[in-house]
């Protein structure tokens, strides 16, 4: 295009498809802003029920995000760097939920943990305890679809990081607790911070298996996907402004991403 | 990286706009191959309220056997999100909604006034073994109760708030589905004591659920309209008049419908 190349012209058999792709992802976000009753915009994030689900949506996805460092850094070292029978499985069964549609997931997770599910049953005698229609139940949800992504990213890094490092740890005596603590998790830092942003954004946009597990009431399982699809039902111009929020929360994750995406070559 | 996409940005959404063009002038396309009289053919489409699944099942299984040559595509969805559809030209010949709101929210896209063809009426149900001995609507004040209702933008939604105030009853569902078959689901699986339902559903569901009749009944309107877009107005408006016949309304009646 612009910029010779020693190589000759792109073909426009290349560049003409590619440019139909990328306005094919932009009109619609375009249109969407276009679209937007801005007037009203601040009028309608006020609302008490706009603002619930706002805070629910942020207490759900950052709980969600705290889970998944808390088992997901482990899980993903010791996919990295621990060898046992039947990794390849494991690893396997973990990134299912990654492709699985997320009502699928909803659906799943109601037969394990709904009332009558088989985990969900014998906890429902035992302790009177029943997850749906609670706000755990949007944490568990967002979870169960946000994890894979976590632990995808962090193995990644930990993987490119390489276990040299560990080794020279573990000549100068250093047990392997204190090496994970002090050299692979600071090394596989960027990995788990890209992968902490990647699944908080996968939770702030989950909606399939929230509404089917957790059902959908304003305060306690209401989250903004909910409430935008409640509120496109009845007003489609209401639900633009609600979805522009979650637009202006994703290109936020991209700025906080540009460095590992943005920049060519930067990607793990 | 940025210069060579900001100058081709406006080129190419230039180059788009004769495609927008062509797709909003499909209006009257006309190759609508449905004569008149007896010689139907060709195929509609009918976008029906989740409700309705079904009995129209029923009733375009009928009406293919009479006319030979002839399909009926069903679409069925929230009432809401089919009139919105409708609005935003969505291919389509007949409309029919669970109540007359979100009919007339569709009111644009009709090409003639619609008709009401059925009745339905909220009813409470349970699980088959109703776990949390519910024994009428004003069980659903016992906080030991886990009870479900529609979302209040589904015509169901809307006739449960009013069910809830009729009886008094100020405790909070557990959760808001998005339509009836949402609703009725939660309660056929065991995840909540009672729902409030349409009586088709209740009827639909046989032994999985128990029903409970409300002490004032509440019934909501099912309004049916040709589209300004269909194709095949002869097969539609054929299709319509078959919906509101003796033959369609037995079809409905059996499926616990009331005939207006």
């Amino acid at each position: 295009m612009t910029v010779r190349s020693p190589l000759g012209r792109a073909p426009a058999l290349l560049w003409v498809p590619a440019l139909v792709a990328v306005l094919f992802l932009v009109v619609p976000l375009v249109a969407l802003v276009l679209a937007t009753p801005w007037s009203t915009f601040l009028d309608d994030l006020r609302t008490p029920e706009v603002r619930s689900a706002l805070w629910l949506s942020m207490e759900t996805s950052l709980t969600t995000v705290v889970l998944c460092v808390l088992v997901g850094t482990p899980l993903a070292w010791v996919l990295a760097r621990v060898t046992f029978r039947g990794r390849g499985l494991v690893r396997a069964l973990v990134t299912v939920p990654l492709v699985l549609p997320p009502v699928v997931a909803g659906v799943a997770l109601l037969a394990a943990l709904g009332r009558s599910g088989i985990v969900g049953e014998p906890l429902r005698e035992a302790t009177g305890l029943t997850l749906p229609y609670t706000t755990a139940a949007v944490v568990l949800a967002h979870t169960f679809v946000a994890l894979p992504f976590y632990v995808i990213s962090v193995e990644g890094a930990l993987r490119s990081a390489g276990e040299a490092y560990d080794e020279v740890a573990a000549v100068l005596g250093a047990t392997r607790w204190h090496t994970f603590r002090r050299v692979t998790l600071p090394l596989a830092l960027p990995g788990v911070v890209a992968g902490g942003v990647l699944a908080w954004a996968r939770s702030l946009g989950e909606f399939g298996a929230t509404v089917t597990f957790a059902g959908n009431y304003p305060g306690t399982t209401q989250t903004m996907p909910s409430r935008i699809y409640a509120v496109y039902l009845a007003e489609p111009e209401a639900a633009r402004t609600l979805a522009m929020i979650l637009l202006l929360a994703s290109v936020g994750v991209l700025l906080l991403l540009r460095n590992r995406w943005l920049t060519p070559g930067a990607a793990a | 990286m940025n210069r060579p996409l900001r100058t081709l940005t406006p080129a190419l959404l230039v180059a788009l706009l004769p495609l927008a063009a062509c797709g909003s002038d499909d209006g009257d396309g006309g190759n609508g191959s449905g004569g008149t009289g007896d010689a139907l053919s060709g195929s509609i489409t009918v976008s029906a309220a989740a409700s309705l699944t079904g009995t129209f099942e029923e009733l375009a299984a009928q009406f293919e056997a009479e006319h030979d040559g002839v399909e009926v595509e069903l679409v069925f969805d929230s009432s809401g999100t089919l009139a919105d559809q409708a609005v935003e030209g969505a291919p389509g010949d007949i409309l029919a909604t669970a109540d007359t709101a979100s009919m007339e929210r569709a009111a644009e896209a009709q090409a003639e006034d619609p008709e009401i063809f059925a009745t339905n009426e909220l009813v409470l149900v349970t699980p088959a073994e109703n776990p949390a001995g519910v024994t009428g609507i004003e069980s659903l004040d016992d906080d030991a109760v886990t009870y479900v209702i529609c979302v209040e933008t589904a015509p169901c939604g809307g006739l449960s708030a009013e069910a809830l105030e009729d009886a008094g009853i100020d405790r909070e569902p557990a959760s808001l589905e998005r339509d009836v078959k949402a609703t009725l689901s939660r309660v056929v699986e065991d995840e909540a004591d009672a729902g409030l339902v349409y009586r088709t559903d209740a009827l639909a569901s046989g032994d999985d659920v128990q029903t409970f009749d409300l002490p004032e009944q509440l019934t909501t309107e099912y309004p049916i309209a040709l589209l300004q877009q269909s194709r095949n107005t002869g097969v539609a408006q054929a299709f319509i008049d078959f919906v509101l016949s003796t033959a369609g309304a037995d079809v409905l009646t059996a499926a616990g419908f009331g005939t207006p």
